[in-house]
């Protein structure tokens, strides 16, 4: 039964995912500066969105774990990171390409792109870390305190457009920058109803992610107890 | 407050004692600025990548007294008998990291003033604000390094794990002292410009000095 409902999760945001893709490609004017590579920005720009979301998910199951010891919080706190680690790497390649057409190269050193290698540095070892420790208790208790430490840096490379001079675009959405208006209002909605439509995605993938850790977690235990008899 | 002191001056007496991190860190950040005179051209400007160098070299350098911090507790199970103890957790990490820290101090006046000959800069133009900066940010890394310590101490594959983990945690501190050490050594000074990375120096500080001495006790106690 619940695997019915995720796979109509999936369903419904795939075609809505397709839908946009329709009006981002063939219905929406270019950007009068930029020309047709704009459209790149309804990926990247939701796939951050998502990615941070998914690592403040996974930094409050971290802290949740902490201080009631479920491990269904640690199971979250693995699928959310996962899931966001998938964002961060198309985010960081939705970026690159748009970079190569606009500035003419793949990267530059900017505080902005730095700091959202940084992220995924440091997801990606907190992944490492989660297998190479055996017994689940310990990992999950250092993985959640790692977590959190993580956490600072997504902090640190949101706020980083306002904290220094970036050559990566400054804020353009009205919840960033105070109601001014620095995008066309058709854009900016088309935004986030593919923001909607990605956070739906990465909501599936996610409690697909989460089943098979809650499996993983079982086949542990029963692998335990044959070993035991 | 007493006891911070008596961990911190356990750890620097049986480190002064044997000298082992110590020895080997301040010999590898030698090692490391020779390495570095091969990669760079060293008749023109040390002032551009000094800052960058500097730290890169105290990096590296201080891994080696970081990463032993927990581990060395390991033998005759003397973890478990600190933990044990009625210490409170915060006190003992904070004692450590008051060691580790004054360890670390000492790798860098070793390596600041052969630095400055080897690579022709002058390090002392600003003597107030280069001691400032290597304060905070060695404070940062020492903060980081003796968490990580703790954090992977049981764990199998420690030495793979721990510079994987550490080192883009720092990465924060490490740029920001860099960019600050490079503006002094080119003899510029602290701009306004700079301020941001004086700030984010000590919100590094306090931050991970917070979460680490709220999140110790579950490092430590099972």
């Amino acid at each position: 039964m619940k695997t019915k409902i995720l796979m109509a999760m999936a369903l419904c945001s795939g075609l809505y995912l397709v839908r946009n893709l329709y009006i981002i490609l063939l219905q929406l004017p270019d950007e009068a500066a930029q020309g047709a590579i704009y459209r790149i920005m309804y990926f990247h720009v939701p796939g951050w969105i998502t990615s941070f979301s998914a690592y403040f998910l996974a930094a409050v199951a971290s802290l949740y774990y902490l201080v009631k010891r479920d491990s269904r919080a640690d199971e979250f706190a693995v699928a959310l990171t996962e899931v966001g680690t998938i964002f961060t790497l198309l985010g960081l390649g939705t970026g690159m390409v748009w970079a190569r057409i606009i500035w003419g190269v793949w990267w530059v050193w900017d505080p902005r792109l730095t700091w959202a290698f940084i992220c995924f540095l440091i997801y990606a070892g907190y992944l490492m870390l989660r297998k190479t420790i055996d017994e689940p208790g310990q990992r999950a208790r250092i993985a959640a305190v790692v977590s959190l430490f993580a956490f600072i840096s997504v902090v640190i490379t949101y706020k980083s457009i306002d904290w220094w001079r970036t050559q990566h675009p400054g804020a353009v959405l009205s919840f960033r920058t105070g109601g001014e208006q620095r995008i066309d209002p058709g854009m900016e909605h088309m935004l986030f109803q593919n923001w909607f439509a990605l956070t739906a995605f990465a909501a599936v993938i996610m409690f697909l992610r989460l089943g098979q850790e809650r499996m993983q977690r079982e086949l542990d235990a029963l692998r335990r107890y044959t070993h035991n008899l | 407050m007493r006891h911070v002191l008596t961990i911190a001056w356990k750890d620097l007496r049986s480190e002064l004692r044997t000298k082992e991190s110590i020895n080997a860190a301040a010999a590898f950040s030698m090692v490391i600025l020779v390495l570095f005179s091969f990669v760079l051209d060293i008749s023109g400007e040390a002032r551009e990548f000094g800052g960058g160098l500097l730290w890169l070299v105290f990096a590296f350098a201080g891994a080696l007294v970081l990463n032993r911090s927990f581990a060395r507790e390991q033998s005759n199970d003397c973890l478990e008998a600190l933990v044990a103890s009625p210490l409170p957790g915060w006190a003992l990490f904070l004692g450590k990291a008051l060691a580790n820290f004054a360890l670390l101090a000492i790798v860098e006046l070793v390596a600041l003033p052969v630095f400055g000959i080897l690579f022709n800069a002058e390090w002392l133009r600003f003597p107030g604000w280069i001691a400032l900066i290597c304060a905070l940010a060695t404070w940062g890394m020492t903060v980081i390094g003796t968490m990580f310590s703790a954090l992977t101490v049981n764990l199998r594959l420690r030495e793979l794990m721990l510079p994987v983990l550490v080192y883009p945690m720092l990465i924060p501190v490490l740029m920001a002292a860099m960019q600050l050490t490079s503006a002094l050594l080119s003899g510029a000074g602290i701009a306004a410009d700079d301020w941001v990375w004086v700030k984010l120096l000590i919100g590094f500080d306090i931050i991970f000095t917070s979460l680490s001495l709220a999140l110790i006790d579950v490092i430590l106690v099972n």
